[in-house]
Protein backbone atom coordinates (compact mmCIF):
# COMPACT_ATOMS: atom_id res chain seq x y z
CA UNK A 1 0.00 0.00 0.00
CA UNK A 2 1.17 3.47 -0.84
CA UNK A 3 0.56 4.87 2.63
CA UNK A 4 3.42 2.78 3.98
CA UNK A 5 5.74 5.16 2.18
CA UNK A 6 4.71 8.17 4.25
CA UNK A 7 6.58 9.03 7.43
CA UNK A 8 5.74 11.09 10.52
CA UNK A 9 6.64 14.39 8.86
CA UNK A 10 4.41 13.57 5.88
CA UNK A 11 1.58 12.84 8.31
CA UNK A 12 2.12 16.16 10.04
CA UNK A 13 2.00 17.94 6.68
CA UNK A 14 -1.18 16.16 5.58
CA UNK A 15 -2.93 16.66 8.91
CA UNK A 16 -1.90 20.31 9.31
CA UNK A 17 -2.35 21.56 5.76
CA UNK A 18 -5.83 20.49 4.68
CA UNK A 19 -6.83 24.13 4.81
CA UNK A 20 -5.55 27.50 5.87
CA UNK A 21 -2.64 27.69 3.43
CA UNK A 22 -1.76 31.40 3.38
CA UNK A 23 -2.19 33.84 0.51
CA UNK A 24 1.06 35.71 1.00
CA UNK A 25 4.41 36.26 -0.65
CA UNK A 26 6.12 33.21 0.85
CA UNK A 27 3.25 30.92 1.86
CA UNK A 28 5.30 27.71 1.95
CA UNK A 29 7.74 29.38 4.32
CA UNK A 30 4.92 30.36 6.70
CA UNK A 31 3.33 26.90 6.51
CA UNK A 32 6.70 25.18 7.00
CA UNK A 33 7.37 27.26 10.13
CA UNK A 34 4.11 26.00 11.58
CA UNK A 35 5.18 22.38 11.20
CA UNK A 36 8.78 23.15 12.10
CA UNK A 37 10.48 22.08 8.89
CA UNK A 38 12.24 24.15 6.25
CA UNK A 39 10.51 25.71 3.25
CA UNK A 40 12.60 23.58 0.87
CA UNK A 41 11.70 20.41 2.68
CA UNK A 42 7.98 21.22 2.67
CA UNK A 43 8.01 21.90 -1.07
CA UNK A 44 10.03 18.74 -1.80
CA UNK A 45 7.70 16.61 0.33
CA UNK A 46 4.58 18.07 -1.28
CA UNK A 47 6.04 17.33 -4.72
CA UNK A 48 6.61 13.73 -3.70
CA UNK A 49 3.19 13.33 -2.04
CA UNK A 50 1.44 14.68 -5.15
CA UNK A 51 3.70 12.62 -7.44
CA UNK A 52 2.91 9.43 -5.52
CA UNK A 53 -0.82 10.32 -5.49
CA UNK A 54 -0.98 10.37 -1.69
CA UNK A 55 -2.41 13.82 -2.31
CA UNK A 56 -4.76 14.34 -5.25
CA UNK A 57 -3.38 17.86 -5.47
CA UNK A 58 -2.22 20.84 -3.44
CA UNK A 59 -4.05 24.12 -3.90
CA UNK A 60 -7.44 25.81 -3.77
CA UNK A 61 -10.70 23.85 -3.70
CA UNK A 62 -13.42 25.73 -5.50
CA UNK A 63 -17.18 25.70 -4.88
CA UNK A 64 -18.84 25.33 -8.27
CA UNK A 65 -22.15 26.75 -7.10
CA UNK A 66 -20.66 29.90 -5.67
CA UNK A 67 -18.90 30.36 -8.98
CA UNK A 68 -22.37 30.65 -10.50
CA UNK A 69 -22.71 27.09 -11.65
CA UNK A 70 -25.05 24.38 -10.44
CA UNK A 71 -24.51 20.87 -9.15
CA UNK A 72 -26.85 18.04 -8.32
CA UNK A 73 -26.56 14.42 -7.20
CA UNK A 74 -28.42 11.84 -9.28
CA UNK A 75 -29.07 8.13 -8.95
CA UNK A 76 -30.39 5.35 -11.15
CA UNK A 77 -31.41 1.74 -10.65
CA UNK A 78 -29.49 0.03 -13.46
CA UNK A 79 -30.09 -3.64 -14.30
CA UNK A 80 -26.86 -5.63 -13.79
CA UNK A 81 -26.68 -6.78 -17.40
CA UNK A 82 -26.79 -3.17 -18.62
CA UNK A 83 -24.50 -1.65 -16.01
CA UNK A 84 -21.38 -1.05 -18.14
CA UNK A 85 -23.35 0.15 -21.14
CA UNK A 86 -25.31 2.64 -19.01
CA UNK A 87 -22.12 3.78 -17.23
CA UNK A 88 -20.60 4.59 -20.64
CA UNK A 89 -23.68 6.56 -21.68
CA UNK A 90 -23.72 8.56 -18.44
CA UNK A 91 -19.95 9.13 -18.36
CA UNK A 92 -19.88 10.29 -21.98
CA UNK A 93 -21.48 13.57 -20.89
CA UNK A 94 -18.86 16.09 -19.92
CA UNK A 95 -21.23 17.56 -17.29
CA UNK A 96 -21.00 14.30 -15.30
CA UNK A 97 -18.14 14.96 -12.89
CA UNK A 98 -18.15 11.87 -10.67
CA UNK A 99 -19.89 8.54 -10.97
CA UNK A 100 -19.81 5.75 -8.38
CA UNK A 101 -21.24 2.23 -8.29
CA UNK A 102 -22.93 1.71 -4.92
CA UNK A 103 -24.54 -1.13 -3.01
CA UNK A 104 -28.28 -0.46 -3.32
CA UNK A 105 -31.16 -0.88 -5.78
CA UNK A 106 -30.18 2.64 -6.76
CA UNK A 107 -26.75 1.38 -7.79
CA UNK A 108 -25.32 4.22 -9.87
CA UNK A 109 -24.73 7.64 -8.27
CA UNK A 110 -23.33 10.55 -10.20
CA UNK A 111 -22.84 14.28 -9.90
CA UNK A 112 -23.99 16.58 -12.69
CA UNK A 113 -22.38 20.02 -12.79
CA UNK A 114 -22.85 22.85 -15.21
CA UNK A 115 -21.89 26.50 -15.50
CA UNK A 116 -25.54 27.18 -16.31
CA UNK A 117 -28.12 26.10 -13.68
CA UNK A 118 -30.80 25.84 -16.36
CA UNK A 119 -28.79 23.04 -17.99
CA UNK A 120 -29.30 20.48 -15.23
CA UNK A 121 -32.87 19.49 -16.10
CA UNK A 122 -31.95 19.22 -19.78
CA UNK A 123 -28.98 16.97 -19.00
CA UNK A 124 -31.03 14.74 -16.70
CA UNK A 125 -33.78 14.41 -19.31
CA UNK A 126 -31.10 13.56 -21.88
CA UNK A 127 -29.70 10.79 -19.70
CA UNK A 128 -33.20 9.37 -19.22
CA UNK A 129 -33.74 9.43 -23.00
CA UNK A 130 -30.33 7.83 -23.69
CA UNK A 131 -30.78 5.02 -21.20
CA UNK A 132 -34.55 4.53 -20.91
CA UNK A 133 -34.09 4.61 -17.12
CA UNK A 134 -35.52 6.98 -14.54
CA UNK A 135 -33.05 9.41 -12.99
CA UNK A 136 -33.70 10.31 -9.35
CA UNK A 137 -32.54 13.86 -8.70
CA UNK A 138 -31.25 14.76 -5.23
CA UNK A 139 -30.43 18.48 -5.31
CA UNK A 140 -28.83 19.75 -2.15
CA UNK A 141 -31.40 21.59 -0.02
CA UNK A 142 -29.09 22.43 2.85
CA UNK A 143 -25.36 21.99 3.34
CA UNK A 144 -23.90 21.30 6.73
CA UNK A 145 -20.29 22.02 7.58
CA UNK A 146 -17.98 19.97 5.42
CA UNK A 147 -15.24 18.41 7.45
CA UNK A 148 -11.75 18.58 6.07
CA UNK A 149 -10.01 16.16 8.30
CA UNK A 150 -8.67 12.99 6.81
CA UNK A 151 -6.15 11.84 9.35
CA UNK A 152 -3.07 10.32 7.81
CA UNK B 1 -28.35 28.39 -4.05
CA UNK B 2 -25.65 30.98 -3.79
CA UNK B 3 -26.30 34.54 -2.74
CA UNK B 4 -23.12 35.71 -4.32
CA UNK B 5 -24.05 35.49 -7.95
CA UNK B 6 -21.51 34.45 -10.48
CA UNK B 7 -18.02 35.60 -11.15
CA UNK B 8 -18.29 38.04 -13.93
CA UNK B 9 -14.69 39.04 -14.26
CA UNK B 10 -12.67 37.03 -16.74
CA UNK B 11 -9.51 37.53 -14.65
CA UNK B 12 -11.04 35.50 -11.82
CA UNK B 13 -11.87 32.70 -14.22
CA UNK B 14 -8.29 32.78 -15.48
CA UNK B 15 -7.08 32.42 -11.90
CA UNK B 16 -9.44 29.50 -11.32
CA UNK B 17 -8.37 27.80 -14.54
CA UNK B 18 -4.70 28.26 -13.63
CA UNK B 19 -5.05 26.89 -10.08
CA UNK B 20 -7.69 24.15 -10.20
CA UNK B 21 -5.05 21.49 -10.79
CA UNK B 22 -2.93 22.91 -7.97
CA UNK B 23 -0.64 25.74 -6.90
CA UNK B 24 2.94 25.92 -8.20
CA UNK B 25 5.22 24.09 -5.76
CA UNK B 26 7.78 26.87 -5.60
CA UNK B 27 8.67 29.46 -2.93
CA UNK B 28 6.58 32.26 -4.48
CA UNK B 29 3.63 30.43 -6.06
CA UNK B 30 1.35 33.45 -6.36
CA UNK B 31 4.03 35.49 -8.12
CA UNK B 32 4.48 32.66 -10.61
CA UNK B 33 0.76 32.45 -11.25
CA UNK B 34 0.46 36.21 -11.65
CA UNK B 35 3.24 36.22 -14.21
CA UNK B 36 1.63 33.38 -16.12
CA UNK B 37 -1.72 35.20 -16.22
CA UNK B 38 -0.17 38.59 -16.87
CA UNK B 39 -1.37 40.53 -13.82
CA UNK B 40 0.41 41.87 -10.75
CA UNK B 41 1.08 39.52 -7.86
CA UNK B 42 -0.69 41.85 -5.41
CA UNK B 43 -3.79 41.90 -7.59
CA UNK B 44 -3.76 38.11 -7.85
CA UNK B 45 -3.48 37.71 -4.08
CA UNK B 46 -6.27 40.25 -3.49
CA UNK B 47 -8.56 38.44 -5.93
CA UNK B 48 -7.84 35.07 -4.32
CA UNK B 49 -8.49 36.50 -0.85
CA UNK B 50 -11.79 37.89 -2.09
CA UNK B 51 -12.77 34.49 -3.52
CA UNK B 52 -11.84 32.85 -0.22
CA UNK B 53 -13.96 35.39 1.72
CA UNK B 54 -16.93 34.75 -0.59
CA UNK B 55 -16.58 30.98 -0.27
CA UNK B 56 -15.83 30.61 -3.98
CA UNK B 57 -12.59 29.08 -2.72
CA UNK B 58 -13.63 26.65 0.02
CA UNK B 59 -10.10 26.26 1.31
CA UNK B 60 -6.50 26.11 0.16
CA UNK B 61 -4.27 23.19 1.04
CA UNK B 62 -3.63 19.50 0.66
CA UNK B 63 -6.36 17.39 -0.94
CA UNK B 64 -5.75 13.86 0.34
CA UNK B 65 -6.36 10.80 -1.77
CA UNK B 66 -8.37 8.70 0.68
CA UNK B 67 -7.49 5.45 -1.04
CA UNK B 68 -3.75 6.07 -0.91
CA UNK B 69 -4.03 6.79 2.81
CA UNK B 70 -5.76 3.47 3.41
CA UNK B 71 -9.09 5.15 4.13
CA UNK B 72 -10.68 3.10 1.41
CA UNK B 73 -14.11 2.23 2.84
CA UNK B 74 -16.51 4.97 1.87
CA UNK B 75 -20.09 4.65 3.04
CA UNK B 76 -22.84 7.05 2.10
CA UNK B 77 -25.13 6.89 5.12
CA UNK B 78 -28.68 8.06 4.45
CA UNK B 79 -31.22 8.87 7.14
CA UNK B 80 -34.96 9.51 7.42
CA UNK B 81 -34.95 12.38 9.91
CA UNK B 82 -37.92 14.40 11.23
CA UNK B 83 -38.31 17.49 9.08
CA UNK B 84 -38.47 19.78 12.13
CA UNK B 85 -35.19 18.41 13.50
CA UNK B 86 -33.13 17.85 10.36
CA UNK B 87 -31.45 21.27 10.18
CA UNK B 88 -30.30 21.20 13.79
CA UNK B 89 -29.23 17.55 13.71
CA UNK B 90 -27.61 17.83 10.28
CA UNK B 91 -25.27 20.48 11.65
CA UNK B 92 -24.30 18.14 14.50
CA UNK B 93 -23.67 15.23 12.15
CA UNK B 94 -21.66 17.42 9.78
CA UNK B 95 -19.41 18.50 12.65
CA UNK B 96 -18.29 14.91 13.33
CA UNK B 97 -14.71 14.52 12.20
CA UNK B 98 -15.30 11.32 10.24
CA UNK B 99 -18.07 12.89 8.14
CA UNK B 100 -16.69 14.52 5.01
CA UNK B 101 -19.93 15.72 3.43
CA UNK B 102 -23.35 16.25 4.96
CA UNK B 103 -26.43 17.49 3.14
CA UNK B 104 -30.18 17.64 3.39
CA UNK B 105 -31.70 16.37 0.13
CA UNK B 106 -35.27 15.63 -1.01
CA UNK B 107 -37.02 12.31 -0.34
CA UNK B 108 -38.43 10.31 -3.26
CA UNK B 109 -41.35 8.49 -1.65
CA UNK B 110 -42.23 5.70 -1.42
CA UNK B 111 -38.94 4.11 -2.44
CA UNK B 112 -36.54 6.64 -0.91
CA UNK B 113 -37.52 7.99 2.52
CA UNK B 114 -34.11 9.49 3.33
CA UNK B 115 -33.55 13.24 3.64
CA UNK B 116 -30.12 13.44 5.32
CA UNK B 117 -26.95 12.24 3.58
CA UNK B 118 -23.67 11.90 5.51
CA UNK B 119 -20.52 10.53 3.86
CA UNK B 120 -18.50 8.43 6.28
CA UNK B 121 -14.91 7.37 5.66
CA UNK B 122 -13.00 4.58 7.34
CA UNK B 123 -10.30 2.01 6.81
CA UNK B 124 -12.78 -0.86 6.63
CA UNK B 125 -16.52 -1.49 6.49
CA UNK B 126 -16.65 -2.47 10.20
CA UNK B 127 -15.00 0.87 11.02
CA UNK B 128 -17.57 2.70 8.88
CA UNK B 129 -20.34 0.77 10.66
CA UNK B 130 -19.01 1.80 14.08
CA UNK B 131 -19.07 5.42 12.98
CA UNK B 132 -22.56 5.10 11.55
CA UNK B 133 -23.65 3.70 14.93
CA UNK B 134 -22.33 6.90 16.52
CA UNK B 135 -24.47 8.94 14.15
CA UNK B 136 -27.45 6.71 14.97
CA UNK B 137 -27.07 7.37 18.68
CA UNK B 138 -26.69 11.10 18.04
CA UNK B 139 -29.90 11.16 15.99
CA UNK B 140 -31.80 8.93 18.43
CA UNK B 141 -35.52 8.66 17.78
CA UNK B 142 -35.46 11.58 15.36
CA UNK B 143 -34.27 9.13 12.70
CA UNK B 144 -36.80 6.50 11.68
CA UNK B 145 -34.45 4.39 9.56
CA UNK B 146 -31.14 4.48 7.75
CA UNK B 147 -28.98 2.60 5.27
CA UNK B 148 -25.33 2.60 4.22
CA UNK B 149 -24.49 2.62 0.54
CA UNK B 150 -20.89 1.56 -0.04
CA UNK B 151 -19.06 2.56 -3.17
CA UNK B 152 -17.81 -0.50 -5.00
CA UNK B 153 -16.26 1.16 -8.05
CA UNK B 154 -15.32 4.63 -9.21
CA UNK B 155 -16.87 4.86 -12.68
CA UNK B 156 -15.73 8.42 -13.37
CA UNK B 157 -13.88 11.11 -11.46
CA UNK B 158 -12.89 14.23 -13.31
CA UNK B 159 -13.73 16.88 -10.75
CA UNK B 160 -14.41 20.43 -11.59
CA UNK B 161 -13.37 21.74 -14.98
CA UNK B 162 -13.56 25.40 -15.74
CA UNK B 163 -12.35 26.85 -18.98
CA UNK B 164 -10.68 30.25 -18.76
Amino acid sequence: MKHQSIDETDRKIINALQGGFPISERPYLAAADRIEISEDELIARLERLVGERVLSRFGPMYDAEKMGGAVTLCAMAVPDDRFDEVADLVNSRREVAHNYARTHDLNMWFVVASDDPADLARIIAGIEADTGLKVFDFPKEEEFFIGLRVSA
Amino acid sequence: MSDHGSITEPVDRQIIAATQAGLPLAPTPYDELAERIGIGADELRERMKRMLDLGIIRRIGAVPNHYALGVSANGMSVWDVDDEAVSRLGAEVGALDFVSHCYRRPRHLPSWPYNLFAMVHGRSRPEVEEKVAEIASLLGTSSRCHEILYSTRILKKTGLRIAA
